[in-house]
């Protein structure tokens, strides 16, 4: 046998590891057998066993995040391919590269519903970003090496490549990825039209009451993108808010930052945001949760959009000047046309801006009061971020009422230190993605900020964590309600709790113990700081039960439906008891 | 709503496994209509295809259908004929017609009219083959619905650029 060939199995090995894989999260079944084999009978490739397919997902999302590297996942046809999709869908609505291999049947069975049988490609094909299924060995090395290419460039995405019993056992000539030709297709744009960035600088150039609304196409460019936004605040001064997902993408610290925009953002951003003359959208798309009613939206603004993928352009809103391209080249492309123009910001109005801004942030729309009898669920989260804030910290979140405390007083200073199901809202997402940030950052602190009804989703994945002494911390904020839908049902639904109180709840104390993890319980306000410095200082996986009051609501709130500033500043609000419009209602 | 427009978009993609189901897919999962949609091998030495979809939709709405389209990995080109100007279109149809007499007479009296061809004849029935506009078919299917007009099939729309322009 000369040196290329080699059978499929070890061919995916030999293409992993030249895509500078060192980690593949995975699960084994029939049809994955002979990869399985190739990896025992290696060892550059490293494999954590999860406890379920999502979870594996979700783990190389929590990796593929952290690093801005592609995760890679493993499992095997049948249930092993169904239970990946979840994780699949996740990756497509937040754009995170991840490429899945999934064992599929020997390929003369295919269609005859053998056993374990899924079609796959046709059952993945709406939730990824592109999809394999390889039935010639000779094309397997191309088709893997391309699978990487596509999962990691233009706007990144999950990749499946479906992989037939009968192709991992043939051999055929492996080609490193040097040797593969581009397709002609796919061919994504990163760089800008330069007429648009003219057309964008002359905007930004005379803009009185200016708005940078970063999201997460900035995180997904890398570290360039993150520091060349900076740069451009500093030239300009414009105030900055950022989405879920691009929380981190500009300092939390900074005097320029307003905090999170949206449904559950801040007083600040969002009158701003509706106020605004220029609005510069720096990789966000224009979410539902973060428009609200788009008749309504930021009425008096002209539109700068940039975006690497041309369907976010137009899709939910009016652009006046879209500039298609990578982040990081589009802005080095802006600060350059700026500095020809001799950018100086209109002082006079940007101050009369300020101004207006600091009267909107004196609203303190974060406020909460903290008694001293029950936890408050955001004074957790504050004490969280205060006790960890001298340490490399990483957050994973669950879904919920928890996740957006999290994005609200949690104070991001650094990109790629957040991950969170935005697009998709997958309860049970961040314990296996905190596995894989632990495992891509095994020295720093991966925190999981948890609701007691999401983290039972993905439980299974503790024995993960503990197999691997994958120290994540679990800190869950029990307020023993489904509180978000507990929320929706006290607003939309005259407070009928319909089946949104988690009864039955396991002691999360002795479930942790069960594991082999430690568990520690909080229920005074008092205790808070101790308990969450216990955690930090044990070296293994933890639980943290913290009993919160059950009936805190997250505020402020753009009720569904409503403009920006129709917002909900808190309980007291006279609008809170106002009934939502119909249209308001029928949305999600 | 009044600003719906008819588009009709061509696009040429990499022939292979799963790419109509693709476009197929995108249109039923973004909910876009396809009012017409043919596919076919068009230069089999570089693998090409070429997918004739005409659709409907807000001005916003046909923007986005071709932005999404673009994205899909296999697609080379997405053209949309109805916005660069005039272009040709042409569907082909095959009507089997049954009956005698008077109404066999009258048909293929019509059938001259429009210059449907007779592609298949017994005594009984017969097979017109017809090419035209999307309006003159339906027109002369409608004609042939009282003449004994017993099947259709029709092959959905094929289009192509006017003048030198190609892809
Ligand atoms: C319970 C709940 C409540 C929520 N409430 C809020 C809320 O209040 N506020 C909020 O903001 N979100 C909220 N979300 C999240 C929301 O659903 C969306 O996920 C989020 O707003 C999308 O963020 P984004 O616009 O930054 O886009 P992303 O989903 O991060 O998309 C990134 C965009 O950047 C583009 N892009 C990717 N790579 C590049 C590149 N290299 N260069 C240029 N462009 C690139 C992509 O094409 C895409 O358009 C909530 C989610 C949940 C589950
Ligand atoms: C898989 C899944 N199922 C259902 C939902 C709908 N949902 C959104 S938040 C939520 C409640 C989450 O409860 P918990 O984890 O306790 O968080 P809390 O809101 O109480 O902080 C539910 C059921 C979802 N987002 N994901
Ligand atoms: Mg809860």
């Amino acid at each position: 046998m000369s040196a290329e060939q080699m059978n499929g199995a070890e061919m995916v090995i030999k293409a992993l590891g030249d895509q500078g894989v060192d980690v593949v999260f995975g699960y084994p079944g029939g049809a994955v057998l002979p990869i399985y084999d190739a990896l025992f009978q290696q060892n550059h490739l490293r494999h954590i066993l999860v406890r379920h397919e999502q979870g594996a997902v979700h783990a190389a999302e929590g990796y593929a995040r952290s690093t801005g590297k592609v995760g890679v996942v493993l499992v095997t046809s049948g249930p092993g391919a169904t239970n990946a999709v979840t994780g699949l869908t996740d990756a497509l609505m937040d754009s995170v590269p991840i490429v899945c291999l999934t064992g599929q049947v020997p390929t003369h069975l295919i269609g005859n519903d053998a056993f374990q049988e899924a079609d796959t490609t046709g059952i993945t094909r709406p939730c990824t970003k592109h999809n394999y299924l390889v039935k010639d060995v000779n094309d397997l090395a191309r088709v893997l090496h391309e699978a990487f290419y596509v999962a990691r460039t233009g706007r990144p995405g999950p990749v499946v490549v479906d992989l037939p019993k009968d192709v991992l056992f043939a051999i055929g000539n492996y080609r490193p990825p040097e040797q593969v030709e581009q397709r002609k297709s796919y061919r994504p744009q990163t760089e800008p039209d330069p007429a648009r960035i003219a057309e964008a600088a002359d905007l930004i150039m005379h803009a009185k009451k200016p708005l940078f609304y970063g999201g997460g196409g900035i995180i997904n460019s890398g570290p360039r993108a993150c520091k060349l936004f900076g740069e451009l605040m500093d030239m300009t001064g414009f105030p900055v808010t950022l989405t879920l997902m691009g929380l981190g993408a500009f300092p939390a610290s900074d005097k320029r930052y307003l905090g999170l925009v949206g449904m559950h953002g801040t007083y600040e951003s969002n009158l701003a945001m509706h106020d605004c003359d220029v609005m510069i959208n720096v990789g966000a798309r224009f979410d539902d949760r973060v428009t609200g009613r788009v008749s309504a939206f930021s009425p008096n603004s002209k539109k700068i959009h940039i975006d690497i993928d041309p369907s976010s352009i137009n899709k939910n809103v009016r652009i006046d000047i879209p500039v298609i391209g990578d982040t990081a080249k589009v802005l080095e492309a802006l600060i350059g046309a700026l500095k020809a123009r001799r950018f100086a910001p209109d002082r006079p109005a940007l101050a009369k801006w300020w101004k207006e801004i600091e009267g909107w942030r004196k609203r303190d729309s974060l406020h909460f009061d903290q008694g001293d009898t029950i936890i408050k669920p955001q004074y957790a989260i504050e004490r969280l971020h205060a006790l960890t804030a001298d340490r490399e910290t990483f957050i994973t979140t669950e879904v919920g009422q928890h996740q957006m405390w999290a994005a609200q007083l949690f104070k991001f200073e650094k990109p790629f230190h957040w991950m969170t199901s935005g697009g998709l809202g997958t309860m049970g997402y961040g314990l296996p993605a905190a596995i894989g940030v632990q495992v891509a950052h095994p020295d720093a602190l991966v925190v999981d900020i948890a609701g007691e009804a999401s983290i039972l989703m993905n439980i299974q994945e503790m024995s993960t964590a503990c197999q691997y002494r994958l120290p994540v911390k679990i800190f869950i904020v029990n307020n023993q309600y489904m509180g978000m839908v507990r929320q929706w049902q006290e607003l939309l639904h005259g407070a009928r709790y319909s089946e949104s109180y988690t009864a039955s709840l396991p002691d999360f104390v002795k479930l942790a113990e069960a594991f082999g993890a430690h568990g520690l319980r909080c229920t005074k306000p008092s205790d808070v700081d101790d308990t969450i410095r216990e955690m930090i200082a044990i070296p293994g996986p933890v639980i943290v039960d913290v009993a919160v009051d059950q009936a805190e609501n997250c505020f402020p709130m753009i009720p569904s439906g409503a403009a920006h500033n129709e917002m909900i500043l808190g309980p007291a609000d006279k609008r809170s008891s106002g009934p939502v419009s119909e249209e308001g209602m029928v949305l999600v | 709503m009044s600003d719906i427009e008819r588009h009709a978009i061509a696009v040429l993609v990499d022939n292979e496994p799963g790419v109509l189901a693709r476009v197929i897919g995108l249109f039923a999962g973004r909910g876009y209509n396809i009012e017409s949609l043919t596919v076919a091998e068009v230069d089999r030495a570089n693998n090409l295809s070429r997918i004739n979809v005409v659709t409907s939709g807000t001005p916003m709405i046909i923007e986005q259908i071709k932005a999404q389209l673009s994205r899909l990995v296999p697609i080379r080109v997405v053209k949309d004929l109805t916005q660069e100007g005039a272009c040709v279109e042409r569907e082909l149809a095959l009507l089997k017609m049954a009956g005698i007499g008077e109404k066999r007479i009258e048909s293929l009296r019509l059938a001259d009219i429009f210059r449907a061809r007779v592609v298949d004849s017994t005594i009984e029935t017969f097979v017109f083959e017809v090419t035209g506009s999307t309006e003159k078919l339906d027109a002369f299917i409608n004609l042939m619905q009282p003449l004994g007009l017993v099947e259709v099939s029709r092959t959905g729309v094929v289009a192509i650029s006017r003048g030198a322009a190609n892809f």
